[in-house]
């Protein structure tokens, strides 16, 4: 079913086109690095608050309300390019190591942050001054610092072990 | 083809064939992990750019002052700075004429000297007045200015560190 379902993917004109272009792929692979660098990058604001690194005069409540818009609309962007991108060689891409142990941890870092959410919820602008984040607040940041380096880095190694410019 | 290319040629043709460069090119696993370092850093630049520039136009976190998003974002924007080079100059090293030789890594570099310029244009008035660009000030539509032309030249460097790939060289 999985290969079936891979190869309508890739036979739809959007992903054709993608394929099948001079311009296309690259075009939508710079939105695709644009949006990543500001996912990983406003990201990396919150974790490194959490983890008590950065920003520790502010709470962690002001800090989300800074970077988290830019988070969510850079990671619609990606999602919506790496969907393209994947489309265009779906059945390739779907039996690349990196690419399926990239999803894996994409997913990881969203039930991290999901957690996260869950676990601190209401308590966030409390948490004023350094020391002040409990423990799994400290670990969920790590974590998700951890996740998202490695993301990037499956990325980059997916161009590596797939046939295209690099 | 000119003289100055020729020499450019010997020199990539010689720099390619030190013993780092052909070591960088037979590890596997060296290009793409500089590749990551290097798109780490450009994380950290691009997100700062995007809150100062987002904060200059006026349209996002004004509860904070520009002063302050400044002091809190601009090390971010040059602290990552050397990194960049030294892991671009890296993949240089690697592949001297894939960079070198195209015209889009020269435009790139173009965009990084302007960017880098309209960036301290931003943080040299405030050595004088922290209030420089403080709302009120009769500098607002200055600010406005400067996050127009600072973002999409950004941007711009992003995307053409992207075509670099894909312009054939040689």
């Amino acid at each position: 079913m999985l290969p079936g379902l891979l190869a309508w993917l890739q036979d739809l004109p959007v992903a054709v086109a993608i394929r099948e272009g001079d311009t296309l792929f690259p075009w939508i692979e710079c939105l695709h690095v644009l949006a990543l660098t500001l996912v990983i990058g406003s990201i990396a604001i919150v974790d490194l608050r959490l983890v008590g690194l950065a920003s520790r005069e502010r709470s962690v409540a002001e800090i989300t309300a800074l970077a988290l818009p830019i988070t969510w609309s850079a990671f619609v962007l990606a999602a919506i390019t790496g969907g393209l991108l994947f489309a265009s060689n779906a059945s390739v891409y779907a039996g690349n190591r990196y690419f399926q142990v990239k999803v894996l941890l994409i997913l990881l870092a969203g039930l991290n942050m999901g957690l996260y959410h869950l676990l601190s919820r209401g308590r966030t602008a409390k948490w004023r001054t350094s020391g002040q984040t409990p423990r799994s607040a400290r670990v969920a940041g790590g974590l998700s610092l951890i996740l998202w380096i490695s993301i990037a880095a499956c990325g980059r190694w997916i161009g590596f072990t797939i046939n295209a410019p690099t | 083809m000119t003289l100055d290319l020729h020499g450019l040629d010997a020199f990539c043709e010689w720099l390619a064939a030190t013993p780092v460069s052909e070591t960088i090119q037979t590890v596997d696993w060296i290009i793409p992990a500089v590749q990551t370092v290097h798109i780490l850093c450009v994380a950290a630049v691009m997100s700062s750019v995007l809150i100062v520039d987002l904060r200059l136009l006026g349209v996002f976190a004004r509860s904070l002052t520009v002063a302050g998003i400044l002091r809190r974002f601009l090390p971010f924007i040059w602290w990552p700075l050397p990194l960049l080079l030294v892991t671009g100059a890296t993949l240089i090293v690697a592949e001297p004429k894939r960079a070198l030789e195209n015209p889009v890594f020269l435009l790139k570099m173009a965009l990084l000297l302007a960017a880098a310029g309209i960036t301290l244009a931003c943080q040299l008035p405030l050595r004088r007045n922290p209030a420089f660009w403080n709302e009120g000030s009769e500098h607002r539509g200055a600010a406005a200015l400067v996050a127009l032309c600072s973002l999409p030249l950004w941007i711009g460097i992003v995307f053409a560190g992207r075509w670099i790939a894909y312009v054939q060289v040689g």
